[in-house]
């Protein structure tokens, strides 16, 4: 191991606490020295020191892109996070396998699909058909899971009904191609739908996609997010842990309930 | 020319007879039926353009209007060129007339039918003849410019507003892209109208309507005149418009549409009856006036990891290959599709990529093949989607693909920004150049890697032909043959919009289209 600070951390070029980043961005501006000076300011702007345009280029005219070496002198407190838990141990199938039925006893439903406008199923069929993803199959292969995977374009109201109807444990929802926070419109709905039916604390609401992070997630009212690097075993391990969860304090209250009477 | 693979000549005539079995099997059944978009392309066609205060399109309405008042079996032509003859006034005043509530088609006294159609003939030979004459001074416009050598640099734009849509448009000209594609918004293939005017603020995509191809034509048009380059133009002919958008890119002066006859179906769950039905016109309209269409099977390995789906991507090929044909598509405008989509993990992929597309390549040698970049497996780590896009360039050019979307960094992240469009059209730039006549020099090794590997594709592919030509098309694909995605003859979105035509309908354009067809002007 390194011998670094973890409550004074920097980034890391070559050398412990170097500070070197780089950058790169578009200004809307004619190419020039004037264009590299400008882009260097902005660069300091961000909080970086010695800034150095080491190439730029004309896009078109009126439009200057940089790439830019600087040293970031910022530091973070990394004890501080470690402790928020961020970082979660997932099993592997067949561990979640046995704690579906060791902790549950009866397979978990699951309905997703990806919706409002978005064409772009590859998110959701990642998590659930029985190919899965890179080499890790989807929860449509694990014994503990009975899937419905709705494909994409799905209307909210035609997701919502479904899981209804399948009385489904968790409702996946997926926003691949997004831009001017149109997935963010998206999701918010189909919580707001949901309330309205008085399904919402039924179910665990789960979203994915590559804008979309656990905080957002929560944020707009969903139970986790899941982004890049995610395999389908995270989201089986979140989905089995919160239902075992959730089946261990429903016994726990009925058998106090029995205590009580 | 059954070249570099060591192809079977005998399975290669088998894909083809067992396609144009699947092919004129579903001629023969979408023959009596039009769709509520090919009627609406006809006006379009007939100069009706235009919206009422609700922004609703007045072909739209128009088509309303005679499906309301039950006429719509015997197509707008009838009863439209009857209002023609009886008020001597052009569609474009009639359309008006309708929608402000003045006029009704059906309250009019009704001409002789031999009477009408020949006065919709003639008006619709007009307006072909000059789209004909708009079309060949695009034709020495275009040719005042230096060749463009293939594989032509197919390069999207999606800003979302089509002004953004400009200065990405001439990043790319500037940057040595061929062919500037306008994404759509997200969704707009599901529109069962086209939006108007301007537009900005699509999502993932900017609206195509007809002012934005005009804006976009004419920025680059300017750009060609500067820079002594003439610089392509390219939407999307797809989704449940499809026959409207043919006819505005050839007001407009586009050059390539994508245009596929399965797409839609596959993946938009659109009704295979109406997209088979809409596809035909769209093709003939794009055919006619020689703009070149691309089709879409490299989404197929997007959505299906099977062994066979390189077999089922040639098969869709064939397919769409005599579709096309049907249509009175040449050769040099079929863009037929294909993508660099095998994951980077598999030992010895380059080979299998260079396999498949020289099959493309090998079987349709007068057509300008479509390649697409890798997307599925780029993780967002963009070093090595750039790395991935390198050697997919080394390909496009090595079996010389005729037409090659480009590789961004970013893909998968995000829509690119545009200075990742740039940095994608420079990796094609530097490998275009750097192994330029690489393809020339190479042959491959007597039943090698990848001679046998495009071998077995060929000959499974034309199992799943000979299959197809068994089952029909329909069942075909609701049995998942292409992307492992099943949909049913009877499912499906813009169903209603499905006719069936009347004994006394008929179509001025499609007729005249057909008789033309030594003349087409071949633009490209």
């Amino acid at each position: 191991m390194n011998d670094v600070n973890l409550c004074d951390v920097k980034p890391y070029g070559d050398m412990l606490n170097d500070g070197l980043i780089q950058v790169s961005f578009t200004l809307p501006i004619e190419h020039s020295f004037a264009a590299n000076k400008a882009a260097e300011k902005i660069a300091e702007k961000m909080g970086l020191v010695s800034p150095e345009v080491i190439h730029s280029k004309e896009l078109t005219k009126g439009y200057s892109y940089f790439i830019i070496y600087a040293v970031c002198n910022h530091s973070i407190n990394f004890d501080e996070l470690k402790d928020q838990s961020f970082d979660i141990q997932y099993l592997d199938k067949t561990d979640i396998e046995d704690l579906i039925v060791q902790k549950i006893g009866r397979p978990l439903i699951v309905v997703g699909a990806s919706t409002g406008t978005d064409t772009h199923s590859v998110g959701i069929d990642a998590m659930l058909n029985l190919k899965g993803f890179d080499g890790e199959s989807g929860l449509e292969a694990y014994k503990g899971f009975l899937t419905y995977n709705l494909g994409s374009q799905v209307p909210n109201s035609v997701l919502i009904a479904k899981a209804l109807e399948v009385k489904a444990d968790a409702i996946m929802v997926s926003q691949t191609v997004t831009q001017q926070k149109l997935h963010i419109h998206n999701l918010t709905q189909l919580v707001d739908m949901l309330e309205a039916e008085g399904a919402r604390d039924d179910v665990l609401l789960i979203c994915g996609g590559s804008r979309v992070t656990n905080e957002l997630a929560k944020e707009l009212g969903y139970d986790a997010g899941f982004s890049r690097g995610c395999y389908p075993n995270h989201v089986a391990t979140y989905i089995a842990r919160e239902m075992a969860h959730k089946t261990e304090s429903i016994e726990i209250s009925s058998d106090m309930a029995v205590v009580g009477e | 020319m059954i070249s570099k693979l060591n192809l079977d000549e005998k399975t290669v005539e088998l894909c083809h007879k067992s396609a144009q079995k699947v092919v004129s099997d579903v001629l023969r059944d979408v023959e009596g039926k039009t769709t509520f978009s090919i009627e609406r392309a006809i006006v379009r066609l007939l100069g009706v353009d235009g919206v009422n205060e609700f922004d609703h399109p007045y072909p739209n309405l128009l088509i309303e209007h005679v499906n309301e008042n039950g006429g719509i079996n015997d197509g707008v032509s009838y009863w439209l060129g009857n209002a023609v003859i009886h008020t001597g006034k052009p569609p474009q005043e009639i359309a008006d007339a309708v929608v402000k509530g003045e006029l009704s088609l059906f309250d009019l006294p009704m001409a002789e039918h031999a009477e009408i159609r020949e006065k919709m003939f003639s008006m619709a030979q007009e307006c072909l003849d000059t789209l004909k004459k708009f079309h060949v001074s695009r034709s020495k416009f275009a040719d005042k410019f230096p060749e463009i050598p293939q594989p032509y640099i197919y390069v999207l734009t999606a800003t979302g507003s089509v002004y953004e849509d400009v200065v990405h448009g001439l990043a790319v000209a500037e940057h040595g892209g061929d062919i500037v594609a306008v994404i759509r918004s997200t969704a707009q293939s599901l529109y069962d109208f086209v939006p108007y005017g301007a537009t900005e603020e699509g999502f993932g995509g900017t609206f195509a309507t007809q002012e934005n191809f005009r804006i976009m034509r004419k920025s680059l048009d300017e750009w060609a005149e500067k820079n002594n380059k003439y610089m392509m133009l390219s939407s999307f002919c797809s989704g449940l418009c499809m026959p409207e958008i043919a006819v505005m890119g050839v007001i407009e002066g586009l050059d390539n549409m994508v245009n596929d006859a399965l797409y839609g179906i596959l993946y938009r769950d659109i009704n295979m009856v109406r997209t088979l039905v809409d596809q035909q016109f769209s093709r003939k309209v794009n055919g006619f006036f020689g703009i070149t269409i691309n089709t879409g099977e490299d989404n197929y390995p997007r959505t299906s990891d099977s062994p066979s789906t390189p077999a089922s991507i040639v098969a869709s090929e064939m397919v769409n290959y005599h579709l096309a044909k049907n249509a009175g598509v040449a050769e040099k405008n079929m863009g037929l599709g294909n993508a660099f989509e095998i994951h980077p993990g598999v030992t010895n992929g380059f080979l299998y990529e260079w396999a498949q597309a020289q099959l493309t390549r090998d079987l349709f040698p007068g057509c300008p093949v479509k390649y697409m970049p890798p997307t599925k497996h780029m993780d967002g780590n963009l070093m090595r989607t750039h790395a991935c896009d390198t050697l997919f360039n080394l390909v496009t050019v090595g079996t010389q693909q005729g037409i090659q979307t480009i590789g961004v960094p970013t893909e998968g992240i995000f829509t690119p920004h545009i200075h990742d469009r740039v940095l994608g059209l420079e990796n094609t730039n530097y490998v275009f150049n750097f192994a330029k006549n690489f393809g020339d020099e190479i042959e491959f090794k007597q039943d090698g890697i990848i001679q046998g590997h495009a071998q077995s594709v060929l000959s499974e592919a034309s199992e799943i032909l000979m299959n197809m030509a068994e089952n029909g098309l329909y069942k075909s694909i609701e049995n998942r043959v292409f992307g492992n995605v099943s949909r049913r003859e009877d499912e499906g979105k813009g169903q209603e919009g499905i006719v069936d035509k009347s004994d006394i309908y008929f179509n001025p354009f499609e007729e005249l289209m057909k008789d033309d067809k030594d003349e087409r002007c071949q633009f490209m």
